[in-house]
């Protein structure tokens, strides 16, 4: 099986502080990876340079092959990128939004449509196509952004925080849809919720001051009887003393 | 180029969505008409032109165009859209182009909303409407070279006041690089500086088309001079697109 996220070596300094430090992973087709670490940590910082948005200011990484810092473009293509907190724009309707979204990455016409509307079926964002995102709740504003990441069928999710401010019900149907695209894509996903680990990842990724502290599969984690908190706790506090 | 037609189609409903462009419409056909018609004095010089409209554009988008363009790269950081619209597979450039063709093509109605001015010249006299053509179109080279300076400093600043601001400073130094308070002055002390003052003027090109003339030259002024800005802007936004 081959990896469709291959991180080699990425590292991102802001002045003279590391924000991520050599981080080297890579996730195949049908993981899901989930990304944790306390507040600061370098999740964000290390999504976004996935992204495209954040250049590493050492090593690089390929989405599907392509270099994200030699061709960030075609890296793009291959992604669906869900940025931290959901940005949309606010006075455009949902439909407005995806189709632009869409119109962006190449789609015309009537094939424009049809993703549009898979994608807002997928979500459950049917009821609001028409309605200004800056009137809807937070639940159906974070939706408008996995949508938009959806789009394109893209082989490589990375979701920053897609559960964050959900209800239980929102969260449990994220899941839900992350578990059921998870056979055929690559998905990191960052969140602050270790039930959710163990719910819909394969693996999980500890990282914290920018370092990544520990890979293995949630139930690796948990071997010796210790709760996923207190595993996090030693891992990310133990490091500081 | 399509994804930028496509960032500046989205850019130009935003302005009609939000009340950006009542306001600035509003006021800027206010302003133009009351000062064509006071200060300009449109009766009183008996000519049937539009100079004393043409006279004060320049001096009005010196203000207005920097409010637009303030809020360019300001707001998607506040939005936190910026990080959406840089994810997606588009270069920097063609975001700042498709920006820029937004903010123009919106320059371009408020200009267009103007057409009384021309009706009501066209209804006391018989004007030289080649000269009228030349006249807008100089105005709207204005207006492309002013956002295309003020959309460079908004990506360098989150702060819309400070981005408001400089560009308006910006603005004013290319406007009055060529009038006679700085080029005597130059030519007084720095003699070097005074044909350089006089070449980079926005105001001296703008005259020429005020007067039906339009020299190849002028039109490559207004193209270079807004392709360097664009250029500076895209150069920027990659540098400072995360901060």
């Amino acid at each position: 099986m081959t990896a469709l996220i291959e991180i080699e070596g990425l590292t991102r300094k802001f002045g003279s502080f590391t924000a991520v430090d050599d981080v080297t992973f890579s996730v195949a087709r049908g993981e899901v990876v989930g990304f944790l670490g306390p507040n600061g940590a370098g999740k964000s910082t290390t999504m976004r340079m996935l992204a495209g948005f954040m250049l590493p200011s050492a090593g690089t990484a390929r989405i599907c092959g392509q270099d994200i810092v030699e061709k960030p473009i075609a890296a793009k293509r291959e992604l669906g990128f869900l940025p931290e907190g959901a940005p949309t724009y606010p006075e455009m309707s949902v439909i407005d939004f995806l189709s632009f979204c869409a119109r962006i990455r190449g789609f015309r016409g009537s094939e424009m449509d049809d993703r549009v509307a898979i994608a807002m079926s997928r979500t459950q964002l049917d009821g609001v196509r028409l309605q200004p995102i800056e009137t809807l709740s937070k639940g159906f504003k974070r939706r408008v952004g996995l949508a938009q990441a959806l789009l394109h069928s893209p082989p490589v999710l990375v979701l920053d925080e897609p559960t964050d401010g959900l209800d239980p019900n929102q969260k449990h149907e994220v899941r839900e849809l992350i578990r059921e695209m998870a056979p055929e894509k690559a998905i990191i996903i960052s969140t602050h919720i270790l039930e959710e680990v163990a719910a819909v990842c394969t693996r999980a990724i500890i990282i914290a001051r920018g370092r990544v502290l520990a890979d293995a599969t949630p139930a690796e984690l948990v071997r010796d009887g210790r709760s996923m908190d207190d595993v996090f706790r030693a891992l990310t506090l133990g490091e500081a003393a | 180029m399509m994804p930028a037609l496509t960032v500046a189609r989205r850019e130009f409903a935003a302005y009609f969505a939000t009340p950006v462009a009542t306001v600035f419409i509003v006021i800027f056909l206010v302003l133009a008409g009351s000062l064509t018609f006071t200060l300009g004095g449109f009766f009183t010089r008996g000519q049937a032109d539009l100079i004393p409209f043409f006279s004060f554009v320049p001096w009005l988008f010196l203000f207005l165009v920097p409010a637009l363009t303030m809020r360019l790269w300001a707001e998607e950081r506040r939005l936190g859209t910026i990080e959406l619209l840089l994810t997606l597979p588009i270069t920097s450039g063609q975001a700042v182009v498709g920006k820029f063709l937004a903010a123009w093509a919106f320059c371009a109605v408020a200009l267009a909303l103007t057409f009384p001015l021309w009706l009501t010249v066209n209804f006391l006299g018989q004007p030289d409407n080649g000269v009228i053509l030349s006249g807008y179109l100089g105005c709207l080279l204005v207006a492309g070279a002013y956002l295309a300076i003020g959309a460079a400093i908004s990506a360098l600043t989150r702060n819309q006041v400070i981005a408001f601001v400089l560009a308006v400073a910006g603005c004013f130094l290319f406007a009055a690089a060529g009038s006679p308070v700085v080029t005597e002055f130059l030519s007084a002390n720095l003699p070097i500086l005074a044909d350089v003052a006089r070449g980079v003027s926005i105001n001296e090109r703008f005259a020429g088309f005020t007067r039906g003339v339009i020299s190849a030259r002028d039109f490559l002024y207004f193209a270079s001079f807004i392709g360097f800005w664009l250029f500076l802007n895209a150069v920027i936004l990659e540098h400072k697109k995360a901060d």
